[in-house]
């Protein structure tokens, strides 16, 4: 076991290497650097930059150097942890990061929960009453959960909550609780706002987990041993719990890996609609005035998370299903 | 349990596959039998022919912008008048405008007295159809002075009806030719990496592992805003479905692999091989043709994906630009709680969305289902 684990863990390290190669290659794609963009934003203030200052941060930043060299500053920095500063916000990254994780893998992991509560129940009822109105209901919902944009869905939730509540669950704190310390009210009010973005991203999710679900326990339900089971006499809870769905749970752990990029996806579309405080709401802007310490941090803290989900959705899956360790 | 098993070989006997039937033609037979997968195929041909027929089948031109209705609510069609007469043509009551003294927002009401019939084949805004011959004939519409808006109007006072047919010119084009584009890299580099294997097939697959292991939205993001804004907006268009079939090809390319590897160990190969055939000439006359329904089924289920991607771009404003429109540019602009309360209308579009991604989902599923025309 835990020489699997050693052995996962080796495969990531070049993994990301390379992704850190190809993130830096792409945050750097866009003509021109942000020092231009810099010097437009002092320039409408403003403010007259001499070429001497504009040499310093040049140099500060290593521009004035070839691509490969400023790859391995950034590089370098970043495995000390220092990821470098925002030009756009004026910042370090570090403390961006610092401010905007939490909220990031709160919404992220909460998702992960809602679609696996929603999806294992759902999946097994409409694997054992197939085709019953019920599960008709479910594949159409989960169709639709699939086709409307995340985007759009988010917004229907703030027109509805506006209608109806009088006011749009926007951000994940009400105005009045964002700076307060910790409290149970505090706690409340993130309940009261977190549903919505867990739903929008969570739908789309859910409704793929409900199909995977569903078809691999009508698999399971065909096989011999389930028909065995039946014949010893046994019930047919303990048959569908205790024997059908352990078995059709593992190709479930096997797409967490998969769920992982699709949640950050739809959470950086949605974070941005609602104005949540996660690290995907400033990627927009980070990337659009090429702001690249900041984007290129996202880019990596995000593949290091889903390195990291992978692994345990590996060690997860040798947990339950012993064999993949022999292979 | 039991009976079920006895009933499912039963049927399969009864069911086996008649001899002299080609593969494409069992599929197609099979294809046709699922009702849901051929109900999403005429949306399509509907959607589709809209985008075709744009300038004729909207009652004004995409831009123009009608300064006098702006945001405008959408114009019922009605058949009976305010005093109970019944009208053989359907027509629309015209638009007082009143500006409310509390919040100075205008707001237009419908005028009761003022008729103004719905023709078919009138004439409107002239524009060129195709680039290659002018005409000002539209299917249908309401003559001068009178107006029409089916779905209303945007901020800018244009027809939203007109601007999602225009639209989908670009919204459902965006994702053939960027599945176009994915599935010829794809399949070269699925094909290569499982037909040779060794070294080939490692790069292939490090590099796609690589690509997949990014979220694809922040990547398409990262993607798009690399295209200059100065560019012309068709090099724009272009270079947003590049960047969408940049990150598809990396799943088709691994299931063709893992096909690929099963079959050249295979005596169709062997004999090919044996006989001399070149390798270029064993990909393209042996190995293609034999994963063609996998690769149709994989593309089709591809093209919403891409469809959606494209939306959400332009939604975020890294996607298309003006003055080509798309669904997720028409969206964009419904893109806050304080607009949509006043121009709710303005969500329509979504519904295009998402009757085109449910049409090509549906109909990439009974592709799926129909692929393998001899199991049941």
């Amino acid at each position: 076991m835990i020489r699997y684990i050693f052995k996962r863990i080796l495969n990531a390290i070049p993994l990301l290497f390379f992704v850190s190669i190809f993130g830096f290659i792409l945050i750097n794609l866009p003509p021109g650097d942000f020092l231009t963009t810099y010097l437009v934003q002092l320039s409408d203030r403003g403010t007259t930059v001499d070429q001497a200052t504009i040499e310093t941060l040049k140099a500060r930043y290593g521009l004035d150097r070839p691509m490969y060299q400023q790859y391995f500053m950034w590089i370098g920095n970043f495995l000390k942890g220092d990821m470098g500063e925002s030009f756009g916000l004026n910042r370090p990254v570090n403390d961006i990061v610092r401010d905007f994780l939490p909220a990031t893998l709160l919404v992220t992991i909460s998702t992960l929960f809602f679609t696996w509560l929603m999806a294992i129940p759902i999946g097994i009822y409409s694997a054992t009453h197939q085709h019953s109105w019920k599960d008709n209901l479910f594949t159409v919902i989960g169709f639709l959960g699939l086709a409307v944009p995340n985007f759009l869905f988010a917004l229907v939730l703030l027109v509805g909550g506006f209608t109806i509540f009088g006011n749009a669950p926007i951000g994940l704190f009400s105005p009045e609780f964002v700076d307060a310390p910790f409290s149970i009210a505090k706690l409340i009010d993130l309940l009261k706002h977190l549903w919505v973005p867990v739903l929008v991203i969570g739908t789309s999710g859910t409704a793929s987990l409900i199909r995977i679900m569903r078809g691999n326990l009508l698999d399971v339900l065909e096989q011999q041993f389930i028909q065995t089971a039946r014949s010893k006499g046994l019930s047919e809870r303990i048959v569908i719990y205790k024997h059908a769905v352990r078995n059709a749970l593992h190709p479930l752990v096997m797409q967490l890996g998969m769920q992982l990029p699709e949640i950050f996806s739809g959470a950086a579309i949605t974070s941005i609609v609602l104005n949540l405080p996660t690290l995907g709401s400033i990627y927009l802007t980070a990337v659009q005035e090429q702001d690249m310490y900041l984007a290129g941090s996202f880019l990596m803290i995000i593949t290091v998370l889903l390195v990291v989900g992978n692994l345990i959705a590996d060690i997860l899956l040798a947990v339950l299903d012993p064999r993949v360790l022999y292979d | 349990m039991f009976n079920k098993t006895i009933k499912k070989i039963a049927s399969e006997e009864a069911q086996s596959v008649p001899q002299g039937v080609s593969q494409w033609r069992l599929i197609k037979r099979k294809f046709l039998k699922n009702r849901l997968a051929k109900s999403g195929l005429v949306i399509i041909a509907i959607l589709y022919t809209g985008a075709i027929f744009a300038e004729f089948l909207s009652p004004y031109h995409m831009d123009t912008i009608h300064d006098q209705f702006v945001q405008a609510p959408p114009q019922r069609v009605r058949w009976v008048d305010n005093d109970k007469k019944i009208h053989l043509r359907p027509f629309v009551y015209g638009y007082k405008k009143e500006r409310d003294l509390n919040t100075f927002r205008v707001y237009y009401e419908e005028d009761r007295d003022i008729i103004f019939p719905i023709k078919l084949f009138v004439r409107g805004d002239s524009y060129k159809y195709w680039g290659l011959f002018e005409t000002d004939l539209h299917l249908f519409g309401v003559e001068k002075p009178g107006t029409w808006f089916l779905f209303g109007t945007d901020a800018t006072g244009k027809d939203l009806f007109s601007r999602i047919l225009y639209g989908s010119r670009v919204s459902l084009t965006v994702g053939l030719i960027g599945v176009f584009l994915s599935i010829i890299f794809g399949t070269l580099m699925g094909i290569t990496s499982g037909y040779f294997g060794g070294l080939v097939d490692n790069i292939i697959q490090r590099v796609i592992e690589v690509l997949m292991s990014f979220p694809q939205i922040p990547l398409w993001m990262a993607l798009a805003a690399a295209i200059p804004p100065q560019w012309d907006p068709i090099f724009v268009y272009l270079g947003i479905t590049l960047v969408l079939s940049l990150l598809g090809w990396g799943g088709l390319a691994r299931q063709l692999r893992g096909k690929v590897l099963a079959m050249r160990k295979q005596e169709f190969v062997l004999a090919a091989k044996a006989c001399g055939v070149s390798t270029p000439s064993i990909i393209v006359r042996h190995l293609v043709p034999n994963s063609l329904s996998h690769i149709i089924v994989i593309g089709t289920l591809a093209i919403p994906q891409m469809i959606l991607g494209e939306t959400a771009l332009s939604f975020l404003g890294l996607g298309i630009k003006a003055p080509m429109t798309s669904w997720g540019v028409l969206l964009s602009q419904a893109q806050y709680v304080r607009i949509l309360l006043h121009a709710p209308w303005l969500v329509i579009p979504v519904f295009w969305v998402v009757a085109t991604v449910l049409a090509f989902n549906f109909v990439g599923d009974g592709l799926r289902d129909a692929a393998d025309p001899y199991s049941i």
